[in-house]
């Protein structure tokens, strides 16, 4: 008898573990990756989970591997994912892009530590958001996601992998060395309760099919290897029928198709969780562990009547852009609170487009932002001597 | 009654002792078998095995934001080691909690609320030493009140081995009722200071 593929009830399980039973809920089947600190966690619960469920676990030379086999296995037709850290992300960029082209289903989740190079394997970092938005090489998008607990790293799991299916690219999972070593509280829903959504299938007989023949929302409908369609993956720029076409104008209907079916669907895409936005005058945006020192500075702030707001990004790629322009005339000014020199807070300046001041609360790496931290600045921006 | 508080606690030995089960054990009957919230957080670094340990639990009746331990209310040492390190951080008015033959305390931590068990030497006459973190943690539940003693003995039978699991509650109550003494004791005493 195969085990309990959705552990409904409540745990007590680390971030990393309970990214392992999300991607199981989710329908993941296969998982190919290498251990590293402080994404092992994940590796190891899954090579415990996916035999019991009929799954595949592979340990790889490296992940670059890990990478190029999560996307043959996704068009195998299973549901596939790797996790990862800094140094295992960097090698993984040449294959994400590989899936961003090909348009393959796949999640990647990267527990960041400080960085660059080794760097600090066992502590915290938030320093490759920029590499999850650019690290390949060429024009694309691409969708991010940050959770702050063990709670949102199983939620956010299942949405990754929804939302991979979906629009058919490789879903990043941005979270962090303290959100996946702490511990908490993770309540897992019934089986019934939990959405999960897969990729759209061809209605098409086998002669009419086009393998990148996108529907009205921009993403084509998939056929699996061995489902009895032609099919034909390049990594070139292709066509809709995915045979290389090397030349301006294919390469442009391809390329805005890959970046449309997400900038085109942005408003589905994009998740915030505000809080008490309404009247804010300084508002603190922020993601992973950092959104939670963030929150607690906003209800010190509020305690202390100051009229402080959070957004905290639940997609971090793409940015809530429209969200930020509207908010920007009325406020005194922004926040930015994350563990890297300054990589989302650019996003925030170039949207807040120079209406209000955009301040920055960080640090390099090795230790969470205190709040009190977040506090002061919090003050100063109010007070306009940021 | 249980703590109404948000209680930081710091329980750390070496690698090998326990201490990261301690530590969810506990936060497992603050969470699933009590109706509070906990965050376990752990640190260790690439050195860890052997050398010093220690989980860091938050509990609370409210949502947990902040998971770093700055300063405990708690701190409960299970190695020299350990308790030279995290001495420095205790709340002046915290409680120190140590395994007799293991940790040699000094005559300035007198301020402390302290308590101390020979918890390894228990657990060795129980039948291995293995069980000294959990008759620590019924040692801690007698003189510090997290959470109720049924959840943690819920916890402690869903975490250990199936096998293990009567010893273990036999020496979680040693613990518990070593504590229970030395409370009571210590009240007798508090009702003498009185009547001076």
């Amino acid at each position: 008898m195969l085990a309990k593929e959705v552990k409904t009830g409540m745990h007590f399980i680390n971030g990393d573990e309970a990214c392992c039973e999300g991607a199981l809920a989710a329908g993941c089947r296969f998982f190919a990756g290498y251990p590293i600190t402080p994404a092992t966690e994940i590796a190891e619960a899954m090579s415990r989970r996916l035999p019991e469920l009929g799954g595949i676990y592979i340990q790889m030379e490296d992940e670059i591997a890990s990478m190029a086999t999560i996307l043959g296995a996704s068009w195998g037709g299973v549901k596939s994912m790797t996790s990862t850290s800094g140094p295992g992300f960097s090698l993984m960029m040449e294959n994400i892009g590989l899936g961003i082209c090909t348009e393959t289903p796949c999640v990647v989740c990267n527990v960041q530590r400080g960085g660059p190079s080794t760097g600090l394997p066992t502590l915290v970092g938030q320093g490759d958001m920029m590499q999850a938005r650019w690290g390949s090489h060429g024009h694309y998008e691409i969708i991010a996601l940050s959770p702050s607990s063990p709670q949102e790293m199983f939620d956010m799991t299942i949405l990754a992998f929804n939302l991979s299916e979906q629009y058919r690219l490789p879903v990043m999972i941005m979270a962090d060395e303290v959100v996946g070593h702490m511990t908490e509280r993770v309540v897992v829903p019934r089986e019934e309760e939990i959405e999960v959504i897969d990729r759209r299938k061809p209605t098409v007989p086998p002669e009419e099919y086009n393998l990148y023949h996108a529907d009205a929302d921009g993403v084509a409908p998939m056929a699996n290897c061995g489902d009895g369609y032609r099919i034909h993956v390049t990594g070139l720029t292709h066509d809709e029928r995915g045979y290389p076409a090397m030349d301006a104008k294919s390469h442009e209907k391809m390329v805005s198709r890959l970046v449309g079916k997400i900038r085109n669907n942005k408003d589905k895409i994009i998740r915030t969780k505000n809080s008490y936005l309404d009247d804010a005058e300084v508002v603190v945006v922020s993601y992973g562990i950092s959104a939670r020192s963030a929150m607690q500075a906003v209800r010190d702030a509020r305690k202390e009547g100051i009229k402080a707001g959070l957004i905290k990004l639940e997609t971090v790629w793409p940015f809530p852009e429209n969200l930020i322009r509207s908010l920007a005339p009325q406020v005194k000014g922004f926040l930015m609170a994350e563990i890297n020199g300054g990589q989302m807070v650019l996003e925030l300046e170039r949207c807040a487009g120079g209406a209000c001041p955009v301040g920055l609360v960080s640090n390099f790496g090795g230790a969470i932002i205190s709040p009190g931290l977040i506090s002061n600045a919090i003050s100063r921006i109010r007070r306009g001597t940021a | 009654m249980p703590d109404k508080r948000t209680v930081h606690v710091i329980i750390t030995g070496f690698g090998g002792q326990g201490i990261v089960m301690a530590g969810e054990i506990l936060g497992k009957a603050a969470t699933l078998y009590d109706t509070k919230h906990a965050t376990m957080a752990q640190n260790y670094g690439p050195e860890a095995r052997g050398g010093a340990c220690s989980s860091q639990i938050i509990i609370s009746p409210e949502e947990i934001l902040f998971p770093y331990i700055e300063e405990p209310e708690i701190l409960v040492c299970m190695s020299q080691e350990a308790y030279t390190k995290n001495i420095k951080t205790l709340l002046t008015e915290g409680t120190l909690i140590w395994d007799t033959d293991l940790v040699h305390t000094r005559k300035t931590d007198m301020h402390f609320k302290t308590f101390h068990i020979p918890a390894t030497r228990f657990a060795e006459k129980l039948g291995s030493k293995m069980m000294a973190n959990i008759v620590m943690l019924g040692f801690l539940s007698a003189v510090e009140h997290l959470v109720h003693a049924e959840a943690l003995k819920k916890a402690i039978a869903d975490s250990v081995p199936a096998a293990t699991k009567e010893k273990n509650i036999q020496a979680f109550t040693a613990g518990r009722e070593y504590g229970n003494s030395i409370v009571k004791g210590l009240l007798k005493l508090e009702q003498a200071k009185h009547q001076d």
